[in-house]
Order: C-alpha cells, then sequence, then structure tokens
C-alpha cells in the first residue's frame, strides 16, 4: 500500500496549478456572470496537449491512466476553475476508443487529440428517461447508407462547444426487443454537417455549462459513424461510467480542497468580538469536519483510479468514490459560506459560484440516490429498491 | 550550439523560507522544491537558441535529492539531458566552491554557450556566473536581455541603466541573462512524459576530481556568521494639512536632499 504519489504525478499536479495561475478567480467569475464559454482556457490545456492525456500514443495523446486524468481535473477545481468546461474532451472520446472502428478512430482521434476537433457533447438524457436510460425515445432509422434520427433530449452540454457529438438512440423499439438494455446504438453526429436540422435551444440553469434542449428533426447521420455494433449502445454507454464518476469524485475533491482553504483563512483572518471567527469551535468544527470527509473520500477516489488503472473491477469504488466525494464537497461548500457569512454571497468572494457548481456532482452525471441503489442491490445483495 | 545552462531549483514560490540556526543555511530539505524561475529563463533561452542553431541544451544544477523534480521541469521544457551534482559533501559551500563545482561538471559537458541566470531566486549573490566562466577560462558576459548567434561569435544585448551596450563575443563563452529577458514556455503533456526517459547524471564531488576540502564547508572560505531580520522601518512622518501641507512636504525633501 503506497500513499505516495509518482514524480510524474506530483509534476502534472504542479504543472495544472501553474497553468491555472494564469486563469485567476476573476477570469472565472466574469465567464460565469457573462454565461460565456471559458474558450482561452480550455485551448490553453488542448495546446499544452492535457486534454488528450488519456488518449493513446499512437492517436496522437499521452496514454496516461485515469488516476493522471482525474489529479488534472482535481487541480482545475481546487484552482477555482471548472472542469466541467473541458472534462468532456477529455473523455468521451472513451467510448470511440473502446468501441469504434479503426477507421473511425484513425479519423477522429488524432484530431481531437491535437484540439482541432472538439468532441464533448454527449446525448444521452431525455424529457422522459432521466435515469432511466433504457427508456429513452429518439429514434435512428436506418435509410439507405445512412441514419435519420428523430427526437429530442434535454440536459446536453457543450453542444454549441463542440464540433462532433456521440448521441445514444434508440434503433429497435423497446417493445420489440426482448433485454431491455439492447436496441440502442451508439452514433458520432457532425454537429456543422446538421445545421438546421438540429435545433440547439440553450436552458438557463444555475450553472454556466451550456447546457441545451435538443431537437432531432430527420438529422442525417451516415452508417459509417455507428458506432460498434447497432443495439449494443447501452453497454457501450455503461463501460465509460466509473471512469466518469472517478473524475468527477476527483473534481469534486478539487472544489472540497477549494472551499477548506478558503474557509480556514478566512476563519483565521475575520475578526468579530475581538478575535478571529475561526476560534469559535461553531466555525472550526464544521471546516475540519469537512476536511476529513474530502480527505477520506480522496482515498476511495485513489482506490477506484488505481483499480480502473490495472483493468480491476471497481464498479463499487468507482461510485463510492463518486457518493463520497461529491457529499464532502458540499459538506465543505456549506461550511465555507457559513464561515464566509454574508460576504460568502457576494459574487467576487466566488464562493457562491463554487457553491452552485458543486452542488451539481450529487445529483450529476448519476444522482447519489442512485449509487446507494446500486450498493445496495449489486455489492450487498439487497432487493432491487426502485 | 551545444548549451550548457546552469540553474538551481529551489524552494517552491509558497514556502516561507527557514534559516536553521545551527548550520545557518536554509532549510531545504523536505519542503516543496521547483526550478528557479531565472533558471527557467535561461532555459527557455537555451531553448530558442538550439531551436534555431541546432545543438543540445543541458542543465547543470547542484542541489539535494529534492532537486529532481526542478530537473524535470527543465527536460519537460526540452532540454537534452541533465547533470545533477547530488552529494551530502558539497553543502554548505560558498559561491566560490559552487562555481569550482559547477565548472567541473560543465567541462564534462560538450558546450559552446553556457547560460546562467543572473543571480537565483533564493539566495541572490549574483556572484557565482563570473567565478564559473573564470573557471572554465571562457569570456563572461552579463545582464543579457538578448542573445542572437552569428557563426562562431554571439552578439548580446547588455542592459544598462540608460539603455543597452551591444556585445561581440566569440565562442565558447558564459552569458548571464536578465530575468525578463523571456517568458518561459509551460511544458506539454508530452514534454513531461518524454522527460521521464531523458538522462539525468548524477556526480559527486569526488566523480569531478574534487577532493573534500575542496568543496562543502571544509572547502568554503566565507563564512556566515549570523543571519537575522532586516531592522524593523522607522514611524513615517505623518503631514497634517492646515494649509501649509505642501510646503512642509517640500522642506521634508529638501531635508533630506531629495530637491
Amino acid at each position: 500500500m503506497d500513499f505516495n504519489m509518482t514524480p510524474e504525478q506530483q509534476q502534472i499536479r504542479a504543472e495544472i496549478k501553474r497553468v491555472c495561475k494564469e486563469f485567476p478567480d476573476a477570469y472565472w467569475r466574469e465567464i460565469d456572470s457573462k454565461k460565456e464559454y471559458p474558450d482561452a482556457f480550455v485551448r490553453k490545456l488542448s495546446e499544452l496537449g492535457w486534454l488528450a492525456a488519456l488518449i493513446p500514443e499512437e492517436f496522437g495523446g499521452t496514454g496516461l491512466g485515469i488516476t493522471e486524468a482525474s489529479i488534472i481535473l482535481e487541480e482545475i477545481n481546487h484552482s477555482g476553475g471548472v472542469a466541467t468546461a473541458c472534462h468532456a474532451q477529455m473523455y468521451t472520446m472513451g467510448t470511440l476508443l473502446r468501441h469504434g472502428n479503426e477507421e473511425q478512430k484513425k479519423r477522429y482521434l488524432p484530431k481531437i487529440a491535437a484540439g482541432e476537433l472538439r468532441l464533448q457533447a454527449f446525448g444521452v438524457t431525455e424529457p422522459d428517461s432521466g435515469s432511466e436510460t433504457t427508456k429513452l425515445q429518439t429514434t435512428a432509422v436506418r435509410r439507405g447508407d445512412k441514419y435519420l434520427i428523430n427526437g429530442q433530449k434535454i440536459f446536453i452540454s457543450r453542444v454549441l462547444q463542440s464540433d462532433l457529438m456521440l448521441l445514444l438512440a434508440r434503433t429497435t423499439p423497446y417493445e420489440e426487443v426482448k433485454d431491455k438494455t439492447r436496441g440502442l446504438s451508439v452514433f458520432i453526429v457532425d454537429l456543422k454537417e446538421n445545421q438546421g436540422k438540429l435545433e440547439v435551444k440553450p436552458l438557463d440553469l444555475m450553472i454556466n455549462h451550456h447546457t441545451n434542449q435538443l431537437f432531432f428533426d430527420n438529422v442525417e447521420v451516415p452508417i459509417e459513424n455507428l458506432v460498434g455494433e447497432e443495439g449494443l449502445g447501452f453497454r457501450y454507454i455503461i463501460d465509460g461510467w466509473n471512469a466518469e464518476r472517478i473524475l468527477v469524485a476527483a473534481e469534486a475533491v478539487g472544489d472540497g480542497r477549494w472551499f477548506i482553504e478558503r474557509a480556514a483563512k478566512y476563519a483565521s483572518e475575520r475578526i468579530v468580538f475581538g478575535r478571529a471567527i475561526g476560534s469559535n469551535q461553531g466555525i472550526q468544527f464544521p471546516i475540519a469536519q469537512a476536511y476529513a470527509q474530502i480527505e477520506a473520500a480522496d482515498l476511495v477516489r485513489y482506490q477506484a483510479a488505481t483499480k480502473f488503472d490495472r483493468q480491476e473491477k471497481c464498479g463499487a469504488e468507482a461510485n463510492m468514490a463518486k457518493l463520497l466525494a461529491s457529499e464532502a464537497a458540499w459538506a465543505a461548500a456549506n461550511a465555507c459560506l457559513t464561515t464566509h457569512g454574508g460576504y460568502g454571497f457576494a459574487t467576487e468572494y466566488d464562493v457562491e459560484r463554487k457553491f452552485r457548481e458543486t452542488r451539481l456532482l450529487t445529483i450529476a452525471p448519476v444522482s447519489n440516490n442512485l449509487v446507494l441503489a446500486y450498493l445496495g442491490q449489486h455489492v450487498l445483495g439487497m432487493p432491487k429498491s426502485y | 550550439m551545444n548549451v550548457v545552462v546552469c540553474g538551481k531549483v529551489i524552494p517552491a514560490s509558497s514556502v516561507t523560507i527557514e534559516i536553521d540556526s545551527n548550520t545557518k543555511r536554509m532549510v531545504r530539505k523536505g519542503v516543496p522544491h521547483e526550478l528557479d524561475p531565472a533558471a527557467a529563463s535561461a532555459v527557455e533561452e537555451a531553448l530558442r537558441l538550439t531551436e534555431k542553431h541546432g545543438g543540445t541544451v543541458i542543465l547543470v544544477t547542484m542541489g539535494i535529492s529534492d532537486a529532481t523534480i526542478g530537473i524535470r521541469n527543465a527536460l519537460a521544457m526540452g532540454a537534452t539531458s541533465a547533470v545533477h551534482i547530488l552529494d551530502e559533501a558539497v553543502a554548505g559551500s560558498d559561491t566560490l566552491g559552487t562555481a569550482k563545482i559547477l565548472a567541473a561538471a560543465i567541462k564534462k559537458q560538450p558546450f559552446d554557450l553556457v547560460i546562467c541566470a543572473t543571480e537565483s531566486s533564493d539566495s541572490y549573490s549574483g556572484i557565482v556566473p563570473g567565478q564559473i566562466a573564470y573557471f572554465l577560462g571562457v569570456p563572461p558576459v552579463t545582464f543579457a536581455k538578448e542573445i542572437s548567434v552569428a557563426g562562431s561569435t554571439i552578439i548580446i544585448k547588455r542592459q544598462s541603466e540608460s539603455g543597452y551596450d551591444l556585445i561581440e563575443c566569440a565562442l565558447p563563452a558564459l552569458v548571464a541573462v536578465s530575468s525578463g529577458i523571456n517568458e518561459p514556455r509551460y511544458p506539454q503533456l508530452k514534454g513531461i512524459m518524454a522527460a521521464k526517459k531523458k538522462e539525468i547524471k548524477v556526480y559527486t564531488a569526488a566523480d569531478l576530481g574534487l577532493a573534500p576540502d575542496q568543496v562543502g564547508e571544509n572547502g568554503a572560505r566565507e563564512k556566515v556568521l549570523t543571519v537575522g531580520r532586516p531592522a524593523k522601518r522607522q514611524a513615517g512622518k505623518v503631514v497634517t494639512d492646515e494649509g501649509d501641507g505642501g510646503k512642509q512636504i517640500a522642506d521634508f525633501l529638501a531635508e533630506i536632499k531629495v530637491i
């Protein structure tokens, strides 16, 4: 059991910290207030190769593990930034890498690695099928050498900031499949070629994630853009879940550390009734408690990441890491806001911005209730609870 | 053109420097380290020159094992290889001893040009580059704000108080670059991974043919007697403006001979 990071991992952390210094609080605050996309930040990370960390060397990336990728995203959030703006560019390609054919990989991966193509949108969720993915209704019907897509999606982020989107759509009607996990397929959708047939309607949300509702009206996808086999799309999506959960856990740890550091600093400096407010246990203990929670969650995150990189089963650990880290970050967020009092609500302190951001992580990419359901049923062997 | 960069790995800027009361030396062990930003500028300049004119860039540094992270940083930026003088025996070297050791290590490398920072960002003596040049027997050019190469000579813009001097110098030579000569590049992730495979030669003083009494505290001719904090500044003079504020300020400035 070795709890130390390798020299390369230490260097990755140090370098990301250094790059992030170029994008201080004020940068993110302005991006958030104007609801802009942090284009300069994402461009910088792409130029330096950070978003190609998971792409194998043969396709122009660096072929690093999920552990290193998670360190990159953690440090972005730890620095006060928002890793969600770019994390999809890092891992959405995983579905293509694992299940795409050689031609598809050669066509897209080198350009994604170089940052020339942005693949950071993944169309899965629909208005009537949130967590129940197998109920999705958007259809892909084969017509000659293409598929025609019709239907709608919701909460699909960064569509307007992407060149490509992966899409999960139904190729066999729900009623016709015996195994309800079958009948769904994954497609690569070229967003630039489908303007007019794909309506993108931005949603006004409490977080600045460029999230949209999508309406497909005979969107055409060439058959060569089908990823893997028709009908196995749900299986392909599930394959990417562990990686995503570990990365999101790391982002939550990064948020948590940001909240703890800001809270501890403010608590030590803010004088009320003649002494620092941090000398009151009512202020100090919630911060210390959240710190302990973050550290504990971080251990599970590394356990999950290590198992993932060793290609061992890690579903339980990946889910627990996401659950524990998102809740620890939320505890830290509350402690930080309480510590700052009224100032915590002022945008210039950045606490409210990070507070809004980190709340999402208990809900997405999977609700923590479904994580508990997974643990109860699949790890502890109890009856299905939903 | 082969370039050797002499650069230091120092406690990270986030570290509060502490002095060991017994040795009077900076506490280096166990604190996070980074490539001195001044050294990073020297590496950057070397990389720019070799990218244009070909050749290798070798970083030479002396320091404890914690220095590895900074060495890797220079390699990740693009340096070809590195030399690390890692030896308890060199601890406590004065500037002359340091220069003697570095020069001995540089002599083992192929070089046409040695680039140093003007001074390190932790101890700021600023005299090591000149001493290294002496031991190497090459001309030193200091405060360079621009370096260009023309055949077997280099042309340096040397920062002066009123502008700059233009100096032409035959190679081999040593150039100490000013801070701000360039903006050091960020290593690319690929560079960081490639750095893992690059060579870091480790030398002891003995490997460099230096006897124990020539280096470290034993060989030092300088001795730090005491280390203290700067004296507290005197309280300023408060001028209350009751119609004659301007005059009071003018009188004060005249008194200290500013006007």
